[in-house]
């Protein structure tokens, strides 16, 4: 693996870069602090079923997400917490979801998978793997059709560059030339399984080559970088309406889900990858660039304010009544 | 005779081992069945017994290895496919429905599918709509394939080593709710046949028709139920296609009710089958209609509180079968 250190250059945009660095950092912290929020909730037993936490992945979502327009488009996995957030969804409208609570973004009908929010265009977390890259290039199809300039970011795991949805989403997308970003967060495990047990080759970004699209490869570890990396690719598809293969090299701190011990690696690798964390070194560079301890520590009481906001919403909303389960299902009378 | 008890997922893996050690062309395969021990730990040790030629881990790509076990098969081996879940089987439908189901017709009876696709089926908790199907029903539907669920470790072990051994492609759903339940299992236990219910509880006021994990909920009910004098026989059904009719017949001769209970939606389904042959092959011993427990008619919802309305609770089926024998007797 390509050697990476936390120790950044000094920015040198303009002024408002560091603004804008502190604005992403402060949506990386909130994610990691709601992820902790969860988890916690999780062994209290408030939250149920299946809860993936994006600890450790934050800058690809962050970054990726601040290379967009308010109306593009995302949709991802069940690992969605981030992209959620990212996106612009509600700390409290998350944090009830997760409680299956009536306020949570969904309602309380779709859980910690399926995070949905139509009006900051978050398209939604799907469980299937695989299944919501063809989907994704249905929305990019759309846009074209109405040439209305929007993008559509496609997120998922390594895991899923050995399904057929990826390869029949990268095929259509490159044959009809549609406004897409495909990015492959490589967090290195699909569940318990290395990547080199999955696939012919090390590579991700390789898997463009066969369908003709742009590629491109690189390591989480800053923020900024990811930002600009996926900017060229947001680029190619809204200038040119094509799409791009993204390979993101990043790295869960927890394990596949709550019920995963993670013991296929060893606390060596993940302190490795703890010490290379992209939170703490967006931090780091805050402060070396002179935003202040004051100012940090201001946005951070800040976040923690929201985080415990959202969990006193989610604790004291209401849970959604039966009457939701039929007008959900069908638009319009009840199909029996 | 000498039993153990065992619990649901190491009657399972006791089955596989065995069949495996008899036959070699007998192997595993599937996401997490080695390395990791099995998502659900059903193929624990597995992969430090055979080795990593028999006990084999795949990439996400559930039609491709659906795909590979089936052409496998058809050339001789006999390849155990497991599904994380059977979620994801739809991933695969078509290897099963348009392979697995048709080579044998299709070659005129040249070739054989051998195969047995197995995994946890139906709901496991608040995982939401993607992740709770009951799939028996989609594939029961399928002529070509046998379906097989059962409800108790013995069960699960002797049905196993059936299914391994059939001719035929198996669809063999388990649960993961099921898998830590413990029951006796006798030590010589073999083969159980395939297309075989079971009595679980003898009763004569109403017959409760159920497999899976839904065959507890009717003991549960049973139980309740014959505190206020009603008495239930619980037929657990195991194998669902085969379909055993004449344990069926049987059984609501005898009590002249029957309540199907099932997880997955109330259209069609195994519940509708076992109405319609009830009606057909029993229709003068029947005091009142059939009735039938299933989900609700939606999508599995996340919240807690609603998904338990969705499923089939013990409670649901006490109230069905008070309507069902109170009919005729007010
Ligand atoms: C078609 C399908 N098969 C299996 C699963 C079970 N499953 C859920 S997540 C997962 C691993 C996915 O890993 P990866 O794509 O690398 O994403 P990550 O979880 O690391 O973000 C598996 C096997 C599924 N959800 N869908």
């Amino acid at each position: 693996m390509q050697e990476r250190t936390n120790d950044g250059p000094p920015l040198t945009q303009p002024s408002g870069q560091i603004d804008h660095l502190a604005a992403l950092y402060r949506q990386m912290f909130l994610i990691r602090r709601v992820e902790e929020e969860s988890a916690r909730a999780y062994a209290l037993g408030k939250i149920g079923g299946f809860l993936h936490l994006y600890i450790g992945q934050e800058a690809v979502g962050v970054g990726a997400v601040a290379a967009l327009r308010p109306d593009d488009y995302v949709i991802t996995t069940y690992r969605d917490h981030g992209m959620a957030l990212a996106k612009g969804m509600s700390a409290r409208a998350l944090m009830a979801e997760l409680y299956g609570k009536a306020t949570g973004c969904s309602k309380g009908l779709g859980g910690s998978m399926h995070l949905f929010d139509v009006e900051h265009n978050m398209l939604g977390g799907y469980g299937i793997v695989g299944g919501h890259i063809p989907l994704a290039a249905g929305v990019a199809f759309a846009s074209k059709y109405r040439s209305d300039g929007r993008v559509t970011l496609c997120f998922f795991g390594e895991g899923a560059v050995s399904i057929g949805g990826f390869h029949e989403g990268l095929s259509l997308a490159a044959l009809w030339k549609l406004p897409i970003v495909f990015v492959c967060e490589n967090n290195e495990y699909a569940m318990g399984t290395p990547l080199s047990r999955t696939m012919s080759v090390e590579d991700v970004s390789m898997k463009a080559l066969g369908y003709g699209i742009d590629r491109d490869r690189f390591f989480v570890d800053d923020v900024l970088e990811v930002e600009k990396r996926m900017a060229e690719a947001v680029s190619r598809a809204r200038e040119l309406s094509l799409p791009t293969l993204v390979e993101v090299r990043t790295y869960r701190f927890r394990g596949h889900s709550m019920s995963d011990p993670a013991k296929y690696r060893t606390p060596a690798e993940l302190e490795d990858h703890k010490k290379r964390d992209p939170l703490t070194r967006a931090r780091a560079l805050l402060e070396q660039n002179g935003y202040g301890a004051e100012r940090l520590a201001k946005l951070e009481a800040e976040v923690e304010a929201e985080v415990q906001d959202a969990v006193k919403f989610a604790e004291e909303s209401p849970e959604p009544d039966p009457s939701l389960l039929a007008k959900t299902t069908y638009d319009g009378p009840f199909a029996a | 005779m000498a039993t153990r008890v065992l619990r649901f997922r190491e009657a399972l893996r006791e089955a596989m081992v065995e069949e495996m050690e008899r036959d070699s062309r007998v192997f595993l395969m599937g996401e997490e069945v080695g390395h990791y021990q099995g998502a659900y730990k059903v193929s624990e040790g597995m992969l430090e017994r055979f080795g990593d030629k028999r006990v084999i881990d795949t990439p996400i790509a559930e039609s491709g290895f659906a795909g590979i076990g089936v052409g496998a098969a058809m050339v001789g081996l006999r390849p155990i496919i497991e599904f994380m879940t059977w979620n994801f089987s739809a991933v695969a439908f078509d290897q099963i429905l348009n392979n697995a189901a048709k080579v044998r017709q299709m070659s005129g009876g040249q070739l054989t599918c051998p195969i047995v696709f197995r995994g946890p089926n139906a709901s496991a908790r608040q995982v939401g709509s993607q992740h709770s199907h009951a799939m028996e029903h989609f594939y029961a539907t399928v002529p070509g394939v046998k379906v097989v669920a059962p409800a108790f470790p013995k069960d699960a072990k002797g049905l196993m080593k059936a299914a391994i051994r059939d001719d035929n492609p198996v669809l063999y759903m388990e649960s993961e709710t099921l898998y830590s339940v413990k029951g006796d299992v006798p030590d010589d236990l073999d083969v159980i046949p395939l297309g075989e219910a079971q009595i679980v509880r003898p009763g004569v006021d109403v017959t409760l028709v159920s497999y899976s994990r839904m065959t507890h909920v009717c003991v549960e009910a049973a139980a309740a139920l014959e505190k206020e004098g009603i008495s239930c026989e619980v037929l657990d059904l195991r194998s669902l296609r085969p379909l055993d009719e004449g344990a069926l017949v049987a059984s609501v001769k005898k009590t002249h009710r029957c309540v199907v209970v099932h997880e997955g939606w109330p259209y069609g389904g195994v519940g509708a089958e076992v109405a319609d042959r009830v009606q057909r092959l029993a229709f003068d011993w029947l005091d009142a209609p059939i009735l039938r427990v299933s989900s609700l008619d939606v999508p599995m919802p996340y919240n807690r509180t609603l998904e338990d309305l969705c499923m089939p609770q013990a409670s649901r089926v006490i109230a069905t079968v008070k309507k069902t024998v109170s009919r005729g007797r007010a």
